[in-house]
């Protein structure tokens, strides 16, 4: 298969985590959307590397995974909090740092 | 290189049915679990670009490990209600979406790289095996490698500060539950198993509202003597 499917395919899955984290309201559902996001990313990524042939491509989306994790462990542990709160799990709704 | 073309559209449209799940399933859970599916499927197409190691490390941890955790807390919070989006982003949304992916297949089918119409470089035995990836990463990336390791130790602190049960910060009524209706007497302190004889000038602890030092109860149970 040609370079340039995987490259559609990856831009398809980041067009639709975006959509996502636009639409939904849920902090649950816009984390999900955002690993989205990093996976179609990644898979660019790797591609890339394969149309190159060399592993650093690779490298890179190894690290994307690692900051990826990072970034949904301290995501989860906020939505724990407003749990926690009795705030509502709506992202609408909590606005304090508004201003 | 037909079986190779039937397997890359099967795990793409796997991984974008995946995708579209996640966005449109109004329950979390659901949504968690075609995270899942689309995950498992992104596997496969890495395994097709010869990314052994890294489709391992995808179906490892994040199939895994960051699923589980993902549904841990979806079971915690709950969180199956309905949430309508707003009026404005619910259309806008899905207009910057379509844009932008028009923009990007723009940008990359037609920016002319003679590699992206290609089936990529000739492949050499090891790419993409754990013995390179690995070798890479002590020598030519050891920085960002050491890096990540504290990117996810700080990850893993931040988790247990944002998250642990504080205490004094916000009212909390349990707090004010447990003064306003102490215990039962002998319900299973140390100190009450140890026989610790309240202090004089303590507030004496009633048991089932009785009052302690009326001679009423069982002596026994005066003594605080089990």
């Amino acid at each position: 298969m040609a370079i340039g499917w995987y490259l559609t395919v990856s831009a398809l899955i980041f067009c639709i985590g975006a959509g996502g984290v636009l639409v939904r309201r849920n902090p649950l559902v816009i984390l999900l959307c955002l690993e989205l996001m990093l996976n179609g990313a990644n898979l660019s990524l790797v591609s890339f590397a394969r149309m190159w042939g060399g592993e650093d491509g690779q490298i890179f989306a190894l690290i994307v995974m690692v900051v990826a994790a990072a970034e949904v462990t301290v995501g989860l542990g906020l939505v724990v909090a407003i749990y926690r709160r009795h705030l509502p799990i709506d992202v609408d709704e909590l606005n304090e740092l508004q201003g | 290189m037909v079986f190779t073309a039937i397997l890359f559209f099967i795990a793409a449209i796997g991984a974008i049915t995946g995708a579209v799940g996640v966005v449109l399933l109004r329950n979390p859970f659901y949504s968690v679990l075609a995270l899942a599916f689309h995950l498992v499927s992104l596997a496969a197409l890495f395994l097709l670009l010869r990314a052994e190691f890294v489709a391992a490390a995808q179906v490892v941890v994040y199939a895994g490990a960051v699923m589980v955790l993902y549904v841990f807390v979806v079971a915690y919070v709950g969180g199956g209600e309905q949430l309508a989006s707003g009026a404005v982003l619910r259309v806008l949304g899905p207009l910057f979406a379509l844009a932008l992916a028009v923009e990007l297949c723009i940008a990359m089918l037609g920016a002319g790289l003679k590699g992206v119409s290609s089936d990529g470089a000739p492949f050499i035995p090891g790419f993409g095996t754990p013995a390179h990836i690995g070798t890479l990463f002590l020598t030519t990336y050891l920085f960002p490698f050491e890096l990540a390791s504290i990117l996810l130790l700080i990850a893993a602190v931040g988790a247990v500060v944002l998250a642990r049960r504080r205490r004094g910060l916000e009212p909390d009524e349990q707090v004010a539950v447990r003064i306003e209706a102490p215990r039962p007497a002998y319900t299973g302190t140390m100190a009450e198993a140890a026989g610790v004889r309240p202090r004089p000038g303590d507030e004496p602890f009633k048991p089932d509202g009785e009052p302690v030092g009326t001679t009423t109860g069982d002596p026994v149970r005066q003594q605080g003597g089990w």
